[in-house]
């Protein structure tokens, strides 16, 4: 890495964090079983990535990579709506979130 | 030097929250949890300049699907149940399948160039409202009018699949 | 009428036969059917007879391309000169005879019409091969006989007790024949690749031109077709065929297997006589082939017990003669033998079937005896055709035989000893078949003796037609030792007809040689013929049991074991091969690989079904693992690999 003025204020540090956000969200959405804290860790990969996008037009000035951060939490609010309905209608269904319940595609 | 400081703080919060998200038991923890990390994602966003996009932030995600994951915790009526744990083997191959990704992930800061110059210095205004609209309705109007249909299908759609059938008696 | 036009009719008139017989035979009456069949052959006979008048040199009458390359011309085109036109008034003359023989011998048969379609379809091949001015129609119509005697072998497959013996003879008859095929197609090709054409005339003229295209290419040539005239004719090795052939009817025996089918072999050897006078060594082979064949199958003759096996392995031993002719040279001698013997061969053969016809399907000598007051026709003329074929001087046979002793005696003693011994032995079983069947007691029992009855016309005729010609046919190409004028007319006929011949000169022996020669030759036949007659007429001796026979007696009558040795050596192996590989590698490697191949497949399939588990976690840690690789490429490309 290049010498910048201090470890804090440069871009590296905040790609730091959102590479540890990503690995952390998907940790998360591969280890836990609840449903809906499932989704929680896929927003939290997606949060992560914003994070990283913004970084990276702050320092090549460029508004673009800002617009993609502005459809990518569009589409993340979509999808969470709907998933959240899916969840419902699962438990619904199984009357439980636990995602191992819901294998029937074995094999 | 205190910006420093205050990077340092904002990102280690960041991850202690986004680990207890992942870490805790009750499933309406991990939403506060959840919150908070937004909360300390958009005070990076103010650190960085990008003003749009850290009220859009607190607004939407913090704001509405946060909400809307609370509602349907309590609709679940989740509140005290415990969820089983993963097996040792399965938790252990995630750990280390997100282990190695972070591993892949940091590799590839090793040798780039990047400016290394501070945020700061850079006086990066294309944060700015103004700005981004400017962007936004000329360049990627498009997208911009799809996204209202997106909307649309996304509202029909959860309304249409939680609705409650009508029972067929047999 | 236009010689070609002649000839096309010919040629036309048995297919027409053929054709009518074929279409509508099971519908028209009994007696237009055979009508049909014997008259279109009768009528092509004397069409035959009109170009034989009317013949000039050699004539080439062309129908159509079959291959018309630049590289590759071969027409269906036919010849008219000496040797054809005397062969097709053979083939249509006894043809027409044994067909008119037919109508009354298979006049009981239920495939009444069938075999005259066969007879029809059997004529128009024998005269392709005859007519053809190219080896490429001698083929087809090579091939065509071998399929008709096939169908005429096995007519009888229907047959109750008999049946599968029938069809397992002419298999065993197409068989043989096609292993001689293969001789004449390697021939074929070899011609073609040396001379470019397979006509006659053009590769005669081109040997004529440049006689330095002998050595290795010619030898191999007249070897394989060679081999092809063995096959056909019946020589050593592939003879077996023709004495399990008496398993057809015998109007078939008479003219395929007697007449005309197995004289194909020697028409070849004729015809292609340039290709022979340049191989020397082939030459030497078929002698010795030939010579080998006639002792042999005459020792066989010497105590068979069926009236039709007699014949037959007389057939092979005079179709040995006749090779033994062409081995020295003497191609027309062998054709004037061949014209003899298709008088006399079809004369006894006719005569059987009349005699198993009276006798009501009964073929063991050791039950016939006296039939000589029973039927008399059929005795006279059988008596005839037996003095003929022994030598009696004067008949048909003395003069054909005489020919060929002596060309043997000039060109080597040795071999006419052993001609002599051949000789011998066939007078001595002829006349053994000629007492046992026809003088003596009855042995057949009382109640056949009163069914035995004489033949109607349609059957007695031809015999008596043929027993004049072979009284008379050895005036055909008399000695010349007392009267000069008209001495070898058909060695004269033949070789101013025919292309090749003329340079071909038969050896002539002087007047006390050949005095000697006849001599001899009719004390062998007639000294035979009084032994013959007080062995068995006078003392009464009849045809032993089968198990009375003594140590060579048995080598005849089991014909040498040749069949026994040939299922050994050729047969047993080949069915073993095929067992091996019906039985193991068609079901070890192949069912059982392609089980073993699905097999695995499944078990492949089954084992990576494991991956699909159903738990998103698993997914997710597969996406997670897939993305490492992805990223760790692109960093490795772009930074590691330059």
């Amino acid at each position: 890495m290049q010498a910048a003025t201090s470890i804090g204020t440069s871009l590296d540090f905040y790609l730091f964090v959102s590479f540890a956000l990503f690995t952390i969200g998907a940790i998360g959405a591969m280890t836990r079983k609840n449903m809906i804290v499932l989704l929680m860790c896929i927003e939290l990969m997606l949060n992560a990535v914003n994070l990283m996008l913004v970084t990276f037009s702050t320092y090549y000035n460029n508004g673009d990579a800002q617009i993609f951060v502005f459809f990518t939490m569009v589409v993340a609010a979509a999808e969470a709506t709907v998933g959240l309905s899916i969840i419902i209608m699962a438990y619904r269904n199984l009357k439980s979130i636990d995602i191992d319940m819901y294998n029937k595609l074995k094999n | 030097m205190s910006l420093q400081i205050i990077s340092i703080i904002l990102g280690s919060l960041t991850l202690a929250s986004a680990l207890m998200v992942v870490l805790s038991k009750h499933p309406v923890r991990s939403v506060i949890y959840l919150v908070i990390t937004f909360f300390l994602i958009t005070s990076m966003y103010i650190m960085m300049n990008a003003q749009f996009l850290a009220v859009v932030n607190m607004i939407v995600y913090a704001g509405a699907i946060m909400v809307l994951f609370l509602f349907v915790l309590m609709l679940l009526n989740l509140n005290k149940e415990v969820e089983p744990m993963a097996t040792r083997g399965s938790q252990l191959a995630a750990f280390i399948a997100g282990g190695s990704l972070f591993l892949v992930l940091i590799t590839a800061l090793k040798d780039t160039l990047i400016l290394g110059q501070s945020y700061r210095e850079n006086h990066s205004q294309i944060g700015l409202v103004k700005e981004l609209g400017n962007l936004l309705f000329s360049k990627y109007i498009v997208a911009f009018e799809l996204t209202s249909i997106l909307f649309i299908a996304a509202m029909v759609g959860a309304i249409l699949l939680a609705k409650r059938e009508n029972q067929i008696i047999e | 009428m236009a010689k070609d036009l002649t000839l096309l009719l010919i040629i036309a008139l048995p297919l027409i036969g053929f054709a009518i017989n074929g279409l509508f035979g099971k519908k028209l009456p009994k007696t237009l059917v055979g009508g049909l069949a014997t008259g279109v052959v009768f009528t092509a006979f004397i069409l035959a007879t009109t170009l034989f008048f009317g013949l000039h040199g050699t004539q080439i009458v062309k129908l159509f391309n079959i291959i018309d390359f630049e590289q590759l011309r071969i027409n269906a085109s036919f010849q008219i000169d000496a040797l054809s036109v005397w062969m097709t008034l053979i083939i249509t003359g006894i043809g027409s005879l044994i067909h008119l023989f037919s109508m009354g011998y298979m006049s009981h048969d239920e495939g009444y019409h069938k075999f005259f379609t066969y007879l029809n379809l059997f004529i128009f091949s024998m005269l392709l091969l005859v007519l053809g001015s190219n080896y490429f129609v001698l083929f087809f119509g090579w091939e065509g006989v071998g399929m008709c005697s096939y169908l005429l072998i096995s007519f009888h497959y229907n047959d109750a007790e008999k049946g599968l013996a029938n069809s397992l003879a002419g298999r065993k008859a197409f068989i043989m024949n096609r292993i001689g095929d293969v001789g004449l197609l390697l021939a074929l090709f070899m011609l073609l690749g040396q001379f470019h054409t397979l006509e006659f005339l053009q590769i005669g003229k081109a040997l004529e031109a440049n006689p330095a295209l002998q050595g290795g290419a010619l030898f191999l040539i007249t070897l394989s077709l060679f081999i092809a005239a063995t096959g056909k004719s019946a020589q050593i090795p592939l003879f077996t065929w023709l004495p399990d052939a008496m398993a057809g009817p015998t109007p078939v025996s008479a003219l395929i297997h007697a007449a005309t089918m197995v004289t194909a072999g020697i028409y070849l050897t004729v015809r292609s006589n340039f290709l022979f006078e340049l191989a020397p060594a082939t030459k030497d082979i078929i002698l010795y082939v030939g010579l080998a064949t006639t002792l042999i199958a005459a020792f066989m003759a010497l105590r068979q017990n069926d009236i039709k096996k007699v014949l037959a392995y007389s057939t092979v031993s005079q179709l040995g003669l006749m090779f033994v002719a062409l081995g020295f040279g003497a191609y027309t001698v062998a054709l004037f033998h061949v014209t003899t013997h298709a008088f006399f061969k079809a004369l006894l053969f006719l005569g059987s079937g009349s005699v198993i016809h009276g006798m009501h399907e009964e073929q063991d000598i050791r039950k016939m005896g006296g039939l000589a007051k029973l039927m008399p026709i059929t005795h006279f003329t059988f008596l005839i055709g037996t003095m003929a074929i022994a030598g009696i001087p004067f008949l048909s046979g003395f003069f054909s035989k005489d020919e060929i002793m002596a060309q043997a005696l000039h060109h080597n003693p040795v071999v006419y000893g052993v001609l002599v011994l051949a000789v011998s032995m066939t007078a001595i079983y002829m006349f053994r078949l000629y007492f046992l069947t026809f003088q003596g007691q009855f042995r057949g029992g009382a109640a056949l003796q009163s069914k035995v009855h004489e033949s109607g016309l349609s059957m007695t005729l031809p015999l008596m037609v043929l027993a004049l010609l072979s009284v008379f046919g050895g005036l055909l190409n008399l000695p010349g030792l007392f009267i000069k004028s008209t001495a070898h007319w058909f060695d004269h006929y033949l070789s101013h007809g025919t292309f090749g011949l003329s340079s071909v000169h038969n050896a002539h022996l002087d007047f006390s040689t050949a005095m000697g020669l006849m001599l001899f030759a009719s004390a062998i036949a007639i000294g035979v013929m009084i032994w013959a007659y007080l062995n068995y007429a006078k003392k009464g001796a009849i045809a032993k049991a089968d198990e009375a026979l003594s140590g060579w007696e048995q080598l005849s009558a089991q014909k040498l074991y040749v069949d026994e040795i040939y299922h050994a050596l050729f047969v047993k192996p080949l069915l073993a091969l095929s067992d091996f590989t019906g039985k193991v590698l068609d079901i070890q490697l192949l069912r059982n690989g392609v089980y073993a191949l699905a097999d695995g497949i499944l078990n492949t399939a089954n084992l990576t079904r494991k991956w699909q588990t159903g738990f998103l976690s698993s997914y997710l840690f597969w996406m997670v693992f897939g993305l490492i690789i992805f990223v760790a490429y692109y960093i490795l490309k772009l930074s590691v690999w330059h």
